[in-house]
């Protein structure tokens, strides 16, 4: 039951963009166009889930074991940067195709501060193992999840009529903003 | 002089926030208040200082290929100390921001300053960009900060500004409000830069006709 909460809680109610505001910096960068931002949402579930499950082994196997929680914040960053530089080099020997849907957007995933900041969270919220991992899953889905619903609205705001002075950030802002107050109104789901 | 121009490229040309949207996670997420906005800021400000100083006095030591771990680390590590500072001496404010003073190591403005600038140029340069930068992040963030706090708490730092009958419109605390507030702030900017260039435009014309005129 507590992993349905957390799962429900990371997608919709505690959406990482929308409420949270982490990994912005790609949500704006990113979501250009549909298909690019379903790579993207793809490669961060991918990192997301597994930077949990690991960060979460040395934290509890190393850090914790030998009184080296002060080094949390290095050791985690070098984690995120290490697993997404692996899980590029085995994506490109595994699938060409999706290394080459990918491409560009692995990299761009380690300074995603969405992926630090699971593992963070997770460390904060003393969850265990399969919450932790289910946790960053659910993060990742519900990054997914909004940045796909951001490109769509891009793409139509793309051929309609903005005025000069809110082109291009501006009016992604204000949509993010729409897009966040109905994401509060799940937050009566639990 | 050239080295003043370093120091307020970041506040004006360049801001990190408004010109360059770089660092938009915590812009967003800690601006419920001004006192927040100051508080990231000067947080975010010594780190930015202290990595640009070591990253350019080190440019010449750190190999090519393995400079962006290499500024990830010293990031890092300045990152722990302020963690650190701000867990023992202002533990009300560290409550606050949370989970973003670690994750001021993914903040963008830093590893854009490391890799643009300091990386290239000399100690005394980066230390000043980082302050412009730094500086210019501050006041953005503390700006935005006041413009929720008086309008979703009718309150700046604390200090009760509207009148007692001033019903606060709480979404501008909450998540939607933050994209609001940003969106409309830079919109508004945007406005006056076109607006000033279209003055410049205008008086350009105005003395083109002029010259036109002479030569007739």
């Amino acid at each position: 039951m507590r992993i349905f909460t957390i799962l429900i809680a990371g997608v919709f109610v505690n959406n990482f963009l929308l409420s949270k505001f982490l990994g912005i910096c790609s949500f704006l960068g990113v979501s250009k166009k549909v298909d690019t931002s379903i790579g993207m949402g793809i490669a961060v579930i991918f990192v997301m889930t597994l930077a949990s499950a690991i960060t979460y082994i040395i934290q509890y196997g190393i850090l914790t074991r030998f009184g080296l929680e002060y080094l949390q914040t290095i050791a985690f960053i070098l984690v995120v940067a290490a697993l997404v530089q692996l899980v590029e080099m085995f994506i490109k020997k595994s699938s060409m195709s999706l290394y080459q849907a990918l491409g560009i957007y692995l990299p761009l995933i380690t300074t995603n501060c969405a992926v630090l900041g699971v593992c963070t969270l997770n460390i904060q919220n003393s969850y265990n193992f399969i919450e932790s991992v289910v946790n960053g899953a659910a993060g990742g889905i519900g990054y997914t999840l909004a940045i796909i619903l951001m490109a769509a609205i891009r793409e139509r705001a793309e051929v309609s009529d903005v005025p000069e002075a809110l082109q291009g950030f501006p009016i992604t802002m204000i949509a993010a903003s729409l897009m966040a107050i109905s994401f509060l109104g799940f937050s009566g789901m639990l | 002089m050239k080295r003043i121009k370093y120091f307020t490229n970041g506040i004006l040309d360049e801001n990190p926030v408004f010109r360059l949207v770089l660092g938009t996670c915590p812009t967003l997420a800690i601006t419920t208040a001004a006192m927040n906005g100051i508080a990231m800021g000067v947080a975010t400000t010594f780190v930015l200082i202290c990595s640009n100083l070591v990253i350019s006095a080190l440019r010449k030591v750190i190999p090519d290929n393995v400079r962006i771990p290499a500024f990830v680390v010293i990031i890092a590590s300045f990152v722990t100390i302020v963690d650190m500072m701000m867990h023992a001496f202002t533990p009300a404010m560290y409550k606050t921001l949370g989970i973003y003073i670690p994750l001021i190591v993914v903040n963008c403005i830093i590893m854009g300053r490391a890799e643009g600038f300091a990386y290239s140029h000399g100690v005394v340069d980066s230390i000043l960009d980082g302050a412009g930068m730094g500086v210019g992040f501050t006041i953005a963030d503390t700006f935005i900060g006041c413009v929720r706090e008086l309008l979703g708490a009718g309150t700046i730092f604390g200090v009760h500004i509207m009148s007692a009958g001033y019903q606060p419109a709480l979404i501008f605390i909450l998540a939607p409000g933050a994209f609001l507030t940003y969106g409309i702030l830079m919109a508004i900017l945007n406005q006056i830069g076109i607006s000033r260039k279209r003055a410049k435009a205008k008086e350009e014309e105005k003395i083109a006709a002029g010259s036109e005129v002479v030569t007739e």
